[in-house]
């Protein structure tokens, strides 16, 4: 038997502008020897035609530039989300309409509990759809008075839990006096817990573990099964502790021939000196696999929008609530973006308010005049509120950004009703004045905050639809061509992976996505509907349906 | 026993590792267990370390623990947990934390309780920083949530007081402190005065600074009104601490700047007042004290 593959499809999307188009592409040793005509691909010797794709259209594997690995750990718990969504193992679950439906399905659950004393978690809950339903600790009693019962707000930064839960947590008790635990008329806690460092002393005892950002073994396995199910062969796990422990794993998981994506992680900031952190990424670079690309940095300059975190510039949030918080002092951000130009280490700064943008283009200015480094590819992740002068400054600086193309969609309305105001929301993710201004961009889901899901990433950034249907912002849509190279070269580009991966081209990895349909000859309204048969990753066929 | 935290908050370059090596100087026997998250930067003096293991420092009588990055309430369950536990717990806030918000997390942590929240202020950039672009709403905010303020580097301006003054201001009330080269009593830092020991006052001054006042009582009172008293800013205290008898037995009195705090037990008796020497109210104090049964005890 031959070493070369030739896969037959019926069509073969290339990103290479100078055969579009092709029906073949031969592939040896995970490597593509090219893509063309059968009778092109023929001189490259024996080979064995693989025609199972005959009915499919073959993409190069999505690039997915900004999710978390954690999204694997959470399908352990029970999806109350408002969007009907996927688990790794393939089976849909409806969205949950109304509180009711949540405990409903979380009853479910709890009815197939063995253990009496076991915890029951649950995920994705949004209340802002439910027309400002109330989730608390009295209906999550209904569920179970006896187990703790906890679930965690699609933002990540709320959790509702319920008596038993507080109980063991030592937090349902009167007197308790703290901006993030509001309290019923009895001044007992109401089981709505606002931000991580509130909720985390509860978090243990409802089945959520310390480090929530962090996927274990058997989550980042799951992760990679959403992949396939999604098209994607790339994917980042952008603010992962990468302790030495957790490195031998992700090598060790993803060393297995048949995992079936190729995992960037980048080494979240906190709890280092600017020196050990930029150390620590040229450390973690020497290890890295094909499928295991290490040595890049995240750092986290401000909060989230909708949770009034962000650091707005003026004229500030809409509702007049006060700005947000900084996460990390200028002097700090400025001496790592320096040490690791001169190391020449990426840094990933998340901004989401405009004003954290502005600190991030004032402080890498001076560093590059001072430690220039040609084709850094810094890149802003979110940069949702950027306006065009801030995006002009980005490209002046050769900085990337990574828009949240999915955001728009699922907060578009909250941001033009409450956050940001009508003018501004209009202008958020401008993915039209990035590529006009000629900044390299891609865009994302951030999953597990909204999921991965490429095609549907293209569609929001094509559409610009809001969760209410409205179009918000018609000025900042890309077309469908732009929005599947965002998905694809652009995403690979702010890795320093676009010579590698991302188009279906001689010499690059063998990574593509399996389609039952066409995204350049479907209605940009359908993009985010066409069915994904699996994915090729170096040459191994993934079947979604099979996994 | 519930072990008292005290936050310690700041913009970079303020003086908070000089000064937490000088509390970890000055700990005269008491377990003092630090947290640190300015990105993992805190240098201790050499000569303070006993053994490092990863992320923990051990220090004569205590330890220093690094990086707790976003898991604060974790880390303080593990100094909690420690055999044996320490006596008083510092946590460093980063430079652009807002501390009132760690110290209203610790209320949520069993087995610690919030001894003060002090800020330091650089004097010669903390007014410019409160006007930076970027930073000035979190300096402000730092200061506002204070309950002691320490100024330091006042030995390199001309109008230290001025400055002091200004912060007075702007902190919403708090007590402002000198603390030059990070030379700050630790029963002005951490409130840990040695109650019943009312001699020990005498020694209380390094820099002839701060006046100590020690009382006795006579029958008993209530407690929530002597630690209101002593909390009322007209008396000028920045510190207070001792006990109470009560018609129900012995109740603890701590008192930082505008904040106090009153709890059931104990052991031990009398009661300490620290003030600025300049600004402490001594005959107010004494009067308003006596009301509650309380006289100076003349060492």
């Amino acid at each position: 038997m031959s070493d070369i593959t030739i896969f037959a499809a019926r069509k073969i999307i290339t990103m290479n502008p100078r055969r579009p188009e092709v029906s073949h592409v031969a592939v040896k040793g995970g490597r593509i020897l090219g893509a063309g005509t059968l009778a092109e691909l023929d001189g490259w010797g024996d080979y064995t035609l693989d025609d199972r794709f005959a009915d499919k259209v073959l993409m190069p594997g999505f690039v997915e530039g900004h999710a978390h690995a954690m999204e694997g750990t959470l399908w352990r718990k029970v999806y109350c989300g408002f969007f009907d969504r996927t688990d790794p193992d393939g089976r849909t679950w409806p969205g949950v309409k109304s509180i009711d439906d949540v405990l409903a399905r979380l009853r479910e659950a709890e009815a197939r509990l063995d253990d009496p004393d076991a915890a029951l978690g649950g995920f994705q809950l949004d209340p802002i759809y439910m027309d400002g339903a109330v989730m608390d600790r009295a209906r999550l009693d209904s569920v179970s008075a006896t187990r703790p019962v906890g679930v965690l707000h699609a933002s990540g930064h709320i959790m509702y839990v319920n008596s038993k839960a507080l109980e063991l947590a030592g937090l349902m008790r009167a007197g308790i006096n703290h901006p993030g635990i509001p309290l019923g008329p009895d001044g007992m806690p109401t089981g709505v817990l606002k931000g991580p460092e509130v909720y985390m002393p509860v978090a243990p005892h409802v089945g959520f573990n310390r480090s929530a950002t962090d996927a274990d073994e058997d989550g980042l396995r799951a992760f990679a099964k959403l992949c396939v199910r999604t098209g994607t062969t790339t994917v980042t796990d952008l603010a992962s502790r990468l302790e030495p422990e957790a490195v031998d794993m992700m090598l060790r998981v993803t060393g297995a021939r048949r995992f079936p994506a190729r995992v960037v992680p980048l080494k979240f900031f906190m709890g280092h000196t600017p020196q050990d952190l930029v150390d620590i990424a040229v450390g973690l670079r020497d290890q890295s696999t094909d499928k295991l690309r290490l040595g890049r940095i995240k750092v986290i300059a401000d909060g989230s929008i909708q949770g009034f975190t962000a650091r707005l510039r003026a004229p500030g949030y809409y509702n007049g609530a006060p700005n947000g918080l900084w996460y990390i002092a200028p002097e700090q951000l400025d001496q790592i973006y320096r040490l690791a130009l001169a190391a020449g280490v990426p840094v990933h700064t998340h901004t989401n308010g405009d004003e954290a943008t502005e600190l991030v283009l004032d402080t890498l200015g001076p560093a590059l005049t001072d430690t220039p480094r040609r084709d850094h590819r810094f890149t802003l992740q979110h940069c949702q509120m950027a306006d065009a002068a801030q995006f002009r400054r980005m490209q002046a600086l050769g900085v990337c950004v990574n828009l949240f193309a999915n955001h728009h969609f699922y907060w578009g309305d909250e941001h033009y009703r409450l956050t940001v105001g009508p003018e501004r929301a209009e202008r958020m993710n401008a993915c039209r004045t990035a590529l006009d201004t000629g900044v390299p961009m891609a865009i994302h889901s951030d999953a597990p905050v909204t999921p991965l899901a490429p095609l549907f990433t293209a569609w929001a950034a094509v559409t610009r639809i809001t969760a209410s249907g409205r179009v918000q912002g018609a000025h900042e849509r890309i077309s469908v061509a732009e929005a599947l190279y965002a998905i694809t070269l652009g995403a690979a580009y702010t890795l320093h992976m676009d010579g590698e991966v991302g188009s279906i081209e001689a010499g690059k990895r063998a990574d593509f996505a399996v389609l039952d349909g066409d995204p350049t000859d479907a209605s940009p309204d359908a993009l985010k509907d066409i069915p994904v048969w699996g994915t090729v990753l170096g040459g191994e066929v993934f079947d979604a349906s099979a996994l | 026993m519930s072990i008292p935290v005290t936050v310690i908050g700041g913009y970079l370059g303020a003086g908070k590792t000089t000064l937490i090596n000088q509390v970890l100087r000055q700990a005269e026997g008491l377990r003092i267990a630090v947290l640190v998250n300015e990105f993992g930067a805190l240098s201790i003096d050499e000569d303070l370390i006993e053994a490092q293991k990863g992320d923990v420092i051990s220090i004569s009588g205590g330890c220093v623990c690094c990086a707790f990055g976003d898991n604060l309430i974790g880390a303080i369950g593990d100094m909690v947990a420690m055999v044996p536990a320490p006596q008083h717990i510092v946590i460093e806030a980063s430079g652009v934390a807002i501390p009132q918000a760690i110290a209203a997390t610790l209320s949520l942590v069993a087995g610690v309780h919030l001894a003060g929240t002090v800020v330091l202020a650089d004097a010669e950039t903390v007014q410019r920083r409160a006007r930076d672009t970027y930073m000035g709403d979190t300096i402000l905010r730092q200061l506002t949530g204070a309950d002691l303020v320490l100024l330091t580097k006042g030995d390199l301006v001309a109008d230290a007081a001025r400055v002091a003054d200004w912060l007075r201001d702007v902190s919403d009330g708090a007590e402002v402190v000198q603390a030059a080269f990070g030379h700050c009593p630790n029963a002005v830092v951490l409130g840990a005065v040695a109650s019943g020991v009312p001699e020990r006052t005498a020694d209380l001054d390094h820099g002839a600074q701060y006046l100590g006042l020690s009382f006795e009582q006579s029958g008993t009172a209530d407690p929530q009104a002597v630690a209101a008293v002593l909390a009322d800013a007209a008396l000028g205290l920045v510190r207070a601490k001792g006990f109470v008898r009560t018609e129900d037995g012995l109740a603890e009195v701590q008192v930082v700047g505008r904040r106090w705090a009153v709890t059931l037990g104990g052991a031990g008796h009398g009661l300490v007042c620290i003030g600025l020497r300049d600004r402490i109210a001594a005959d107010v104090i004494e009067d308003r004290m006596l009301e509650h049964g309380f006289h100076l005890s003349r060492a």
